[in-house]
């Protein structure tokens, strides 16, 4: 039977389709290319290092060690000690999660204001801030030592915190504001009436309806900051480093022979949260900036 | 004392002007109704009234109390919106109780106050469900539930049965009214359904382009409209305006209806007023409701019989709404529905003249 170019659909059932296997081979492709640097470090991080060093990055180790992941966590050098990347994996945790709890919170906030309270100015403000999220970071970097300085919490997680926040706000605040101008308006005349006020209306009616914003905001903040290397680079020194920064470290620090599973799973302990929040949030993430668009 | 005053109340937005001054005193269990086309500005007094929206000139009083500077909810009042606005993230039962949760009132009280309310409503096996499980009217009545728990001295009614399908807006028409007539409180209602203001109020304030046209009751807005746009808003089908001319006819006056140079059709009418008397020669328009045209040659006193020709005939099912040409003027008859009639026929038709009202042609005021 022919197949139709024009509509593969028609192909189905009809027979053998080349169109379809021309998709297919080619998105298979396309993912295998993809996947490729993700199985070569998992590949590696599991080989002893003399199998490494004999053979080829792609096959399958022949004697299979969790060592190297153990002396990343407990062992690896980063600059002068050498305990591991657990306390740096700990840094991480912990200034990421304030971060985004923090950047969410007010994120959310900020839309509330900018939908349900408009004053003058308004729009001239959440313009303004969204200009600020298509600055290049780089930019900042100096500007922002200062001000960290004069703060005085220069080479710290507060500070880290602080800058994760602040450049933060600008896509948190985005997401709530076009989620809460679906929110209907006659909820919040009708909440004032029964006597609620300014917070309790965030409070009782609309956090609790933001749940899939709170996701969409959440998993697009935990993977930007945990990823983050250039403000962590900049900001934070010596113990109070996060993940990405101590990860470079260690690669660096190594003198002589280098000990490249180690270094795999060391980067594998710093991708693995992300990978692990996509999996599991990912669809989250689509329903959720999906979900005020659509009248329910 | 009024329940609630309007007093010279002015709405700008800058320096356009959408309210121009209203004056409505509303008693204690009065049923107000303000309705109007779109834009004229009755949603707009409503939140006024409400709190939801600053006043610019004059003054609302509220039980004898000033509420120009309250908050919505230290003015006595409950609202019920157009879209319901029931919180999602709480069962009907927290719904209800919200407003007295904000002020504090004790949880015993506050179930005691919903179980009471559920059982007037009938809603009494919904309390454990969230709105988005409920029906489009289960929703209206707990919104309904909720304005009725706070016991105010005003209910706001915002287009609240603009969202449901024609028959449930029937049945929750006569639900609202049942319940008015039971609770015996005041309530202002807005909508722009004339239907719904004719049925449900005691009084009807019409509105258009931010000016009160008339406030009376349902029977003087209908049959004595203060000017041709209440005549042409209020009733359906609309009531017939007809270009006329008033002529002298004897000791008496005629309505002369003609349209360029048709064949002229003359009703003498029955004894008028002083102030239509003095039109005699004159243009008027002529206010003939579609009613007071019926099959039959002339019976009462004020009955005159009617040359028309059939143009168009839309039976309803109750009637047979017929359009007809008189002297070249088209009017709407409601005739009966079991008489026959087709497109060119001359039936046999009177019209009753004692509901005829006159307008002046140029200020489009009634005359008398």
């Amino acid at each position: 039977m022919a197949t139709d170019w024009e509509t593969p659909q028609m192909a189905q059932g009809s027979g053998f389709a080349w169109s379809r296997l021309v998709i297919y081979g080619l998105l298979g492709f396309l993912a295998l290319v993809y996947l490729l640097p993700l199985v070569v470090m998992l590949l590696t991080s599991f080989k002893p290092l003399p199998e490494i060093y004999a053979g080829n990055i792609l096959s399958l180790p022949k004697e299979w060690t969790i060592a190297p992941w153990i002396d990343a966590w407990e062992r690896a050098c980063v600059g002068l000690s050498c305990n591991g990347i657990k306390g740096y994996f700990w840094n991480s945790t912990k200034m990421t999660v304030l971060a985004v709890t923090l950047s969410t919170l007010i994120g959310l906030l900020n839309g509330y204001v900018l939908t349900k309270w408009k004053f003058k100015g308004a729009d001239l403000l959440f313009g303004l801030m969204l200009f600020s999220c298509f600055i290049p970071f780089q930019i900042v970097l100096i500007p922002m030592a200062t001000v960290l300085g004069k703060m005085g919490i220069a080479s710290s997680t507060t500070g880290l915190v602080f800058v994760h926040v602040v450049y933060g706000l600008c896509f948190t605040t985005l997401y709530a504001r076009n989620y809460y101008m679906a929110f209907p308006d006659e909820l919040i005349k009708a909440a004032m009436i029964d006597g609620a006020h300014f917070f309790k209306i965030f409070w009782r009616i609309l956090l609790p309806s933001s749940g899939p914003i709170i996701v969409v905001a959440v998993i697009w903040q935990f993977t930007n900051i945990w990823n983050d290397f250039l403000f962590g680079a900049s900001f934070s020194t010596g113990e109070s480093a996060p993940m990405t920064v101590a990860l470079n470290n260690v690669v660096n620090t190594s003198t002589g022979e280098r000990p490249y599973n180690v270094h795999m799973a060391a980067a594998m302990f710093a991708a693995l949260p992300t990978l692990l929040v996509y999996i599991f949030g990912g669809r989250y993430f689509v329903r959720g900036l999906m979900a005020g668009s659509v009248k329910g | 004392m009024a329940s609630l005053e309007i007093k010279g109340v002015k709405k700008r937005f800058g320096t356009l002007e959408i309210l121009k001054g209203i004056d409505i005193a509303v008693e204690a269990g009065e049923f107000l109704v303000l309705v109007g086309p779109s834009g004229c500005g009755k949603s707009t007094l409503l939140n006024m009234i409400a709190g939801l929206d600053t006043v610019s000139d004059g003054d609302l009083v509220i039980g004898g109390r000033r509420v120009n500077n309250l908050h919505p909810s230290q003015r006595d009042i409950a609202m019920v919106f157009q879209s319901y606005a029931l919180y999602p993230n709480m069962t009907v039962g927290e719904n209800m109780a919200f407003g007295m949760e904000m002020r504090k009132v004790p949880k015993a009280e506050r179930d005691a106050a919903v179980r009471d309310v559920s059982k007037i409503l009938q809603l009494d096996h919904l309390l454990d469900r969230r709105p988005s499980q409920l029906s489009g009217g289960q929703r209206q009545r707990v919104a309904m539930g909720r304005a009725l728990v706070r016991k105010p001295k005003i209910f706001l009614f915002d287009e609240p049965l603009s969202n449901l399908d024609a028959q449930l807006r029937v049945d929750m028409r006569t639900e609202i009214k049942k319940l008015h007539l039971r609770l015996g409180v005041t309530i202002v209602y807005v909508t722009h359904d004339q239907i719904e203001a004719m049925t449900l109020a005691t009084r009807i304030a019409v509105m258009k382009a931010g000016v009160m046209q008339q406030l009376g009751t349902p029977a003087e807005v209908y049959n004595r409209p203060a000017n041709t746009f209440v005549a042409g808003f209020m009733g359906s089908p609309r009531m017939n305006l007809v270009p006329a001319k008033l002529q002298r006819n004897g000791d008496g006056l005629a309505l002369e209806i003609q349209l360029d140079d048709r064949p002229k059709v003359a009703l003498p009418l029955p004894p008028q007023p002083e102030a239509i008397r003095a039109y005699a020669g004159k243009e008027i328009i002529a206010g003939i409701r579609a009613e007071d045209i019926a099959h039959g040659p002339p019976e009462g006193p004020a009955h005159r019989s009617l040359e028309a020709v059939v143009e168009v005939t839309e039976p309803t099912g109750a009637d047979i709404l017929t359009i007809l040409t008189v002297g070249g003027q088209e009017l709407t008859a409601r005739l009966d529905p079991d008489i026959e009639v087709r497109p060119g026929d001359k039936p046999v038709l009177h019209v009753d003249l004692a509901k005829l009202v006159c307008f002046d042609p140029k200020t489009e005021q009634r005359i008398a």
